[in-house]
């Protein structure tokens, strides 16, 4: 594309089906014990 | 109707994000501005909108771009409600030890009155430990991964217990098939030799706490008599480092963070995280105090001041970057491919139903903030969560359930923010702590943006082999 450039291959709305199995780290459990953002984890799948 | 895009620039760079799919998209200016009015079936609004400023056949071309991202499911992807896949209760998986409710420093910004939570000192037992670790087992059902986080006040003020509760949980792993991650966080100030090699030993995590420069650090981390403890929490910190070098210890594995802390007198807290790392450290966070009526916290006349510092940080970040010379970000980490799934951005830090506490005396809360708050003590060790009307609430206050939270568009990035702090400012954890949302929005923004630029490298690189 000319005037966009897509830099991720999302998988959010996939996971509505596939995800959930719980096993990924608690948020706050690792370098922020004040904040909770889930942005910045991965999936441990 | 609930926002579906966000667009934002940052540093000449534009940027569309496609809220329910996660879809990142590097944009033109001339897009930039057609989406102020396009909404995915009004091609004729957006020609004539920009009639005049841009060429017809430039928008048209636009255009059909903007709809083969549709096509494809990356703009304008449908909302999102609660999925089958987000459990209605929750399992715990997760704890927080207060190993010792007592701290050899008195932080002038800590939430947890210099280590004691507004209780009396006190340190956790070891039998209060493990049967922590058994409450844990047995709360957290079919999951595999188990976290225990050994936290404080000051952990390392009661090794006793650390080590009785390690070496029964690593018997329990065997005799159960659950896998326990083992995480510290620390002051620093007792980490000698010994403690250090136990540590690694049995494979802890580390989060080490450091607020940047001596003089930012000195003035608000004093020992208890009051003098500064910048020089023997970063020596320790370099031998701790120093030891587990080449060793297993990466981010997504046994890793070790240099933490700190922000507050309005070091608004300049770019120049903590350049100190932090020019001291040899690269896993590196440094979050925004939370202090209501105190003239350490923020208010909104802050935030200026705040995005402008996150600019400056995002910058010094790539420029270290391009250098060859990159740290990691705690906030700036982000997998915008490998996310979390739905379930966990409603799950969030998963406080009262997934994530519990421990108090010393064996008292379940649903986060170590929470510990001393009495109206939150949800159960003990030995009768696990027996308020299950909070537990649950807790699991219900997900971002699709807050007001607020429902059509933000960062409401699948930040979980909707800690719930502590939104008891803390309005005795409601469904009312988000406001100047936390916009910190946490500006520091969304930048970490798509820091993403968004290295995977454009990457694109190029891979362009030219």
């Amino acid at each position: 594309m000319k005037h966009i450039k897509t830099v991720n291959k999302p998988k959010m709305q996939a996971t509505l089906k596939t995800g959930g199995c719980g096993e990924c780290q608690a948020s706050c459990q690792s370098a922020c014990k004040t904040s909770c953002t889930v942005g910045n984890q991965v999936c441990e799948k | 109707m609930k926002a579906r895009i966000h667009k934002f620039e940052q540093n000449g760079t534009y940027i569309l994000l496609d809220i329910n799919s996660g879809a990142v998209h590097v944009i033109d200016k001339m897009i930039y501005e057609m989406m102020d009015t396009f909404d995915g079936t009004n091609d004729e609004a957006v020609l004539s909108a920009l009639e005049g400023k841009y060429p017809q056949a430039d928008l048209k071309e636009a255009l059909e771009e903007l709809h083969e991202l549709m096509a494809a499911g990356e703009l304008f992807a449908p909302d999102i409600n609660v999925p089958p896949t987000f459990k209605q209760t929750g399992l715990v998986k997760s704890i927080c030890l207060m190993i010792a409710q007592d701290c050899n420093l008195r932080c002038k910004y800590c939430f947890g009155d210099g280590g004691s939570y507004g209780q009396e000192r006190a340190i956790m037992t070891p039998e209060v430990g493990k049967k922590a670790v058994d409450y844990l087992i047995k709360a957290s059902g079919p999951r595999k991964h188990l976290e225990m986080d050994f936290f404080g006040g000051e952990p390392l003020m009661n090794m006793k217990t650390v080590k009785a509760v390690t070496e029964y949980a690593r018997q329990r792993e065997k005799e159960t098939g659950k896998k326990f991650k083992l995480t510290m966080t620390t002051n620093g100030i007792l980490l000698n030799d010994e403690n250090i090699k136990w540590l690694n030993d049995n494979d802890f995590a580390l989060v080490l706490s450091l607020d940047g420069r001596k003089e930012v650090h000195d003035a608000m981390r004093p020992l208890a008599g009051g003098q500064g403890s910048y020089d023997r929490a970063i020596a320790n910190f370099k031998k701790c480092l120093a030891s587990r070098k080449g060793g297993d210890y990466d981010y997504r594995g046994v890793y070790t963070y240099l933490r700190g802390t922000y507050t309005k007198n070091n608004m300049d807290f770019t120049k903590d995280v350049l100190s932090m790392n020019d001291e040899g450290f690269d896993i590196l966070s440094m979050e925004p105090v939370v202090l209501k009526d105190n003239p350490l916290g923020f208010t909104e006349e802050d935030l200026p001041r705040i995005r402008e510092e996150y600019d400056r940080l995002t910058e010094a970040y790539m420029k270290r970057h391009r250098e060859g010379k990159g740290f990691f970000f705690f906030h700036f980490n982000m997998d915008l491919s490998n996310g979390p799934c739905v379930a966990k951005r409603l799950s969030g830090c998963g406080a009262g139903h997934e994530y519990v506490a421990v108090a010393e005396n064996g008292d379940l809360y649903p986060c170590h903030q929470f510990v001393g708050r009495e109206k939150y003590k949800i159960g003990t060790v030995d009768t696990g969560i027996t308020d299950k009307e909070t537990s649950q609430y807790f699991r219900e206050s997900h971002v699709l359930n807050k007001e607020k939270c429902s059509d933000c568009w960062s409401r699948f990035f930040c979980s909707g923010g800690c719930h502590a702090n939104a008891d803390l400012f309005h005795g409601d954890i469904r009312k988000p702590y406001e100047v936390g949302c916009e910190i946490q929005k500006k520091r969304l923004e930048c970490a798509i943006y820091v993403q968004a630029l290295l995977a454009l490298e990457k694109m190029d690189d891979d362009s030219d082999k």
